[in-house]
């Protein structure tokens, strides 16, 4: 096995790896600094904050240092490296570099939304002088409000690590971006009417190390330290982004992708980054509701579960298939395992059906060409299927229905009148149903409605359950490849919506709480296809439900 | 546990004589006592209202935000007050300055709103250290009344109005930069960071007469 020198401690690196100092030295557990190296993006080791002193271990033993420092990022390692990133030459260049770096930066960050979470505090702290010796004015360059619909450019906050350039280059591949002039006149900026729209272009703004592209969703909305963040899972489409949800007192304020290797690397795209709205909108159900010919009965949780349940029990009777359960692919594999199993429970003869999956287009694969064509490798997918639980949902499905029912058949089988009873578990924030569709819903006798927000169907339904968002629930999301992702509960719902994991744990007359991990193991020991999921803690990174399934193209390194 | 009884020391009251037996030196002592707070005519009892006291200018009283010199807020809405504040009383919100205003060129951020609860306060003066460009302080106003609690919820424009109202009095200096914009704010004439770490007696800017200002 090669083996690397890092400060005196040797480094097993694998056979075939191959790697640079920074890298090699996060193995060792040292920290190399560095501004505009990311593993995802192309090398340019212009930002000089990761010089080390790099030498090699000939065979005899003797220890050839270069005698120049070199940047880390551009120095592959091999067997007999010796990297050496704590030498007092090395941090006299890291100290020289922070101050010629922080020449012209102006030191706004109590106004700069960056401050808390800013590569150029924390390293002036960590490896700076903490003293300017300038003496003359800052060259300071005009602020460009328009980068694109989301993004802000604070021009003089700028480092010109290039790192949004290079991504718009390589994984979006629509190169809005550019280095406008030279020198200390160089500035980002966008080609002249091209603004940078893309749907990966939010990516840039977490690519940013320092506080000069801002989302202009986020602008002055929090300072950063009072976020507090859970990871998740983004729900919009069935590439299941790893996230993480930011939230200071139950308000949601921004998702950031998680780098996560088996989902999707360490980007997501704009319709799941902003598109969260919704779990914020006045449209959300706050209340449940009994109703009987048009008129409220209660909106008391405790008696409309109840009366639910006695009210689901007393169908045991009915012939097959006059009872129906929809799980839409929104609902986590939890609450579909609950709903299945109290509905075969209240009435084996219920069937099980999938509700609508929304697919938009086609798969949206990154990066494009100058034609606007995919070119390959696929660094980033959007995919057209518009949830993140269909593969999840179909497993119960399966496991208690032997098929999988589609929802238009459902439809179908209500309009020609020989369904009665219909439950569905909604979440789709969408909509899962037409108004058009939601007029044959008249030919129920009993409808129940699990939704988040407001639909045509849910101000006709006998029963209204407020569920609760994604980012407000445990639960697990499968995705597109089969990999099981554990999602938290980052925050609390509107007052009156409940999470849907515990609205059907109390309706199916369990003891106890609501607990994820707990019923994964249940799951996992009752359903072979769902075996994976018997760990209970899925971790950071998810678990997947075949060793044999395929692994997404990874971004180039 | 029982006490040890190495531990207990044992004290004999000390016995008293002729003259200490009858009680009458201390009654007399105390007498003595009396008869000089009588004979003094330097009271310290203050008659509040009629008479105010008179505060020195470090005291801790009512907060103001101080307005730049012209005129605006000079808050730029860093929330570093609220993120030092002990008893989560101040309430910020920001607003990106408006980009085609003459007026709010210089600046990027300013408060839409802000909140002190004058009722949870506890005027420990966290939020006047915190802040970097010297815009809220606390005035020597000790006397604060209201009818109702929503009154004493000071808002953007009463904190600027305790400002006009004190800014002249000779008891609440404006306390640094009279009036100009501190160091995050002033965009124009930036000041570069200054000594956070001990810089080497060798050092070139060790004997430098400022450190690294821009004038």
């Amino acid at each position: 096995m090669p083996t690397v020198i890092v400060n005196n401690k040797p480094v097993e690196i694998g056979p075939s790896e191959k790697l640079n100092c920074i890298q090699a030295a996060e193995r060792a557990g040292d920290t190399i600094p560095s501004y505009c190296w990311h593993h995802d993006l192309s090398v340019v080791a212009s930002c000089r904050m990761c010089l080390v002193e790099v030498g090699e271990k000939k065979p005899d033993g003797t220890i050839a240092m270069q005698p120049k420092l070199s940047p880390g990022c551009q120095t592959p390692v091999k067997d007999g490296t010796v990297i050496v990133s704590n030498s007092e030459k090395v941090l006299a260049a890291q100290k020289a570099t922070l101050e010629y770096l922080l020449l012209n930066h102006p030191l706004d960050c109590p106004v700069c939304d960056q401050a808390g979470e800013c590569g150029l505090q924390d390293y002036s702290y960590k490896y700076g002088r903490g003293y300017s010796r300038l003496q003359e004015p800052k060259n300071i360059k005009p602020d460009k409000d328009y980068i694109g619909d989301q993004i802000t450019l604070f021009t003089d906050r700028c480092i010109m690590c290039t790192r949004c350039v290079r991504f718009t280059r390589e994984i979006s591949g629509t190169a809005e971006m550019q280095v406008i002039s030279r020198g200390s006149h160089e500035e980002i900026d966008i080609f002249p009417g091209e603004p940078c729209n893309n749907k990966l272009a939010g990516n840039v703004v977490d690519l940013c190390p320092v506080g000069a592209l801002c989302s202009k969703d986020f602008l002055y909305q929090q300072r950063v330290w009072w976020l507090k963040s859970k990871n998740s899972v983004c729900p919009g489409c069935s590439t299941g982004c790893s996230i993480t949800v930011d939230q200071n007192e139950d308000v949601l304020y921004r998702l950031k992708p998680r780098e996560n290797p088996q989902a999707q690397g360490s980007f997501m795209c704009d319709e799941g980054r902003f598109g969260w709205k919704y779990a914020q909108s006045d449209r959300r159900l706050t209340s449940p509701e009994q109703r009987s010919g048009g008129k409220t009965i209660s909106r008391d949780w405790d008696v409309v579960l109840s009366t639910l349940g006695t009210t689901l029990a007393d169908l045991s009777d009915q012939k097959s298939g006059t009872f129906v359960v929809a799980i839409s692919p929104w609902a986590t594999v939890e609450e579909a395992y609950l709903l299945a199993k109290f509905a075969k429970e209240v009435n084996p003869n219920a069937r099980l059906a999938l509700g609508p999956v929304r697919t938009v287009g086609e798969d949206d694969l990154y990066p494009k060409d100058i034609h606007g064509q995919p070119s390959l490798p696929t660094k980033f997918t959007i995919r057209a299927e518009k949830c993140p639980n269909r593969r999840g949902v179909e497993s119960i499905l399966n496991h208690f229905q032997g098929e999988i029912i589609p929802f238009s058949s459902v439809l179908y089988d209500i309009e020609s009148g020989s369904i009665e009873t219909l439950f569905v578990l909604g979440g789709d924030p969408e909509g899962w149903i037409s108004d058009a569709d939601a007029a044959k819903l008249d030919k129920l006798k009993l409808l129940i409605v699990q939704d988040l927000l407001g639909s045509a169907a849910s101000s006709k339904a006998h029963f209204v359950l407020p569920g609760a968002a994604w980012a407000e629930k445990d639960g697990t999301f499968v995705n597109h490849n089969g990999l099981a992702q554990a999602i938290h509960r980052g925050l609390r719902g509107p007052e009156g919506s409940r999470p849907d994991g515990r609205i059907l744990f109390e309706l199916s007359g369990r003891r106890g709480l609501f607990h994820a991990a707990s019923l994964r193991k249940e799951i996992g020991s009752q359903i072979p296809e769902l075996a994976a999921l018997s760990v209970g803690d899925l971790g950071e990174f998810g678990v997947s439900l075949s060793s044999a399934a395929k692994t997404e193209p990874q971004p180039v390194g | 546990m029982p006490i040890n009884p190495k531990d207990i020391e044992w004290v004999e009251e000390p016995s008293m004589n002729f003259w200490e037996s009858t009680y009458l030196p201390a009654v007399f002592d105390g007498l003595r006592t009396t008869g000089q707070h009588v004979a003094d005519f330097h009271p310290v009892t203050e008659f509040y209202p009629e008479q105010k006291p008179d505060l020195p200018s470090h005291y801790r009283g009512v907060h103001r935000l101080n307005r730049d010199d012209k005129g605006r807020v000079k808050c730029v809405a860093c929330m570093m007050c609220a993120t030092a504040c002990p008893a989560h009383c101040i309430d910020i919100v920001a607003q990106d300055a408006p980009k085609d205003d003459p007026h709010w060129a210089d600046r990027d951020k300013f408060p839409k709103s802000f909140v002190i609860d004058e009722l949870k306060c506890i005027y420990c003066g966290m939020c006047e250290e915190a802040c970097p460009v010297d815009s809220i302080e606390l005035t020597n106003i000790f006397d604060l009344t209201g009818m109702s609690r929503q009154e004493m919820m000071f808002d953007k424009e009463k904190l600027l109005s305790v400002f006009d109202q004190t800014k002249d009095s000779a008891h609440n200096p404006v306390r640094t930069h009279k009036g100009k914009l501190g160091h995050a704010s002033d965009f124009t004439n930036l000041h570069t960071l200054g000594p956070a770490t001990t810089v080497r007696a060798d050092d070139r800017s060790a004997k430098a007469n400022s450190a690294g200002v821009i004038e």
